[in-house]
């Protein structure tokens, strides 16, 4: 008996692109493209417990203290001011480009791709806040001292090669951040409960 | 000689929708890979501060969050209206931060562990004190890469 040849109909794909408009849908009402943005630090490595909190000797010149309050007010060097005059006296501190001598002191540093330079790579930020400081003022003066440095490296990428930071390759970024290394200092947390602000 | 030809009906092919799935697909894939699904239901009300500095996190599988904030409406009863913490999906109080912050560094990759990034999402009304705790905390457990999560300053 002659066996009948059976055709194996094709799979009708029509219904393919309503099955993928389905799942298109469905990540499209579930997409968020928001992308987290932030502040980003680091911090310094723990304390050992057996070791105390050393007071390296820093020249009154090359610190810059950052006091808030818990009334969210600023005091810098002595002197009470807004947050929004904050990012100009930081940028004065860090580059002291009038060679001041209350301002830090200058170093002539070797530096690749740049080759000798002064600049003031003993300065520190001495930041320190209050228990009761509002978030957002602490994220408000970060903000300004962070606005600070990347003005400066911007200027001197600027200057030196013609472009903005963020254009630079790699290395010269490098070579820029060490110009202007960030040198942001949080105060250990004293002790709180017993001395309110104002006793140190 | 060339005839020209009248009596035959000249019809428009119809459009091959073949291609359509194919296209379709391609949409879809794109949107797969941009999407990230919600990190956690909120337990706690976050407002972040405004910023202009910011900085894009990137590698979003080496981030552990941390929320700070008063509890939502439905959480008051049971834990009040004094900023909590939240980890992942529950409350948590400040001592267990570090050993969420250990376990979690475990469960990556050998080679990832230094690229752990923790997310402060606080709200903008926290006293520092909460947030000088967690610092604290986060630096004993050697999670020093930190971010303060905030948002685009549109104007002063």
């Amino acid at each position: 008996m002659a066996r009948k040849k059976r055709k194996i109909s094709e799979i009708n794909s029509s219904s393919m692109a309503d099955i993928s408009f389905l799942l298109l849908i469905f990540f499209l009402v579930t997409t968020s493209m928001n992308v987290s943005t932030g502040l980003s630090r680091r911090l310094p490595p723990p304390l050992q417990p057996n070791q105390k909190p050393t007071d390296i000797d820093i020249k009154k010149r090359n610190i810059f203290i950052v006091k808030v309050n818990s009334l969210n007010q600023l005091m810098v060097q002595g002197q009470e001011i807004n947050v929004r005059q904050l990012k100009d006296k930081a940028k004065e501190f860090i580059s002291n480009s009038s060679n001041d001598p209350n301002l830090p002191e200058k170093v002539t540093v070797e530096i690749d791709l740049i080759g000798n330079i002064e600049i003031t790579k003993d300065h520190v930020i001495s930041l320190q806040n209050d228990v009761d400081t509002q978030y957002q003022a602490y994220i408000e003066v970060q903000n300004e001292l962070v606005a600070a440095y990347n003005e400066l490296r911007n200027e001197f990428s600027k200057e030196r090669f013609g472009k903005l930071y963020s254009d630079l390759t790699e290395d010269q970024q490098k070579a820029v951040q060490s110009v202007y290394p960030q040198k942001i200092s949080e105060a250990e947390p004293k002790n709180y409960g017993g001395i309110k602000d104002g006793a140190n | 000689m060339a005839r020209i030809r009248k009596d035959e009906k000249r019809e428009a092919p119809a459009l091959s929708t073949s291609s359509l799935p194919d296209i379709i697909f391609m949409l879809l894939f794109f949107f797969m890979a941009v999407t990230s699904m919600k990190e956690v239901t909120y337990k706690v009300k976050v407002t972040p501060p405004e910023a202009t500095e910011l900085q894009k996190l990137e590698n979003k599988s080496m981030v552990r969050y941390v929320y700070v904030g008063k509890p939502t409406a439905e959480f008051k009863k049971v834990f009040g209206s004094e900023t909590r913490i939240q980890l992942s999906d529950a409350f948590a109080d400040i001592s267990e931060l570090e050993k969420y912050v250990v376990s979690e560094r475990s469960a990556m990759k050998e080679g990832d562990q230094n690229l752990l990034t923790i997310s402060i999402k606080a709200d903008k009304d926290t006293r520092m004190g909460v947030i000088t705790d967690i610092k604290q905390a986060l630096r004993r457990a050697y999670a020093l890469k930190i971010s303060y999560a905030a948002q685009q300053r549109v104007s002063y």
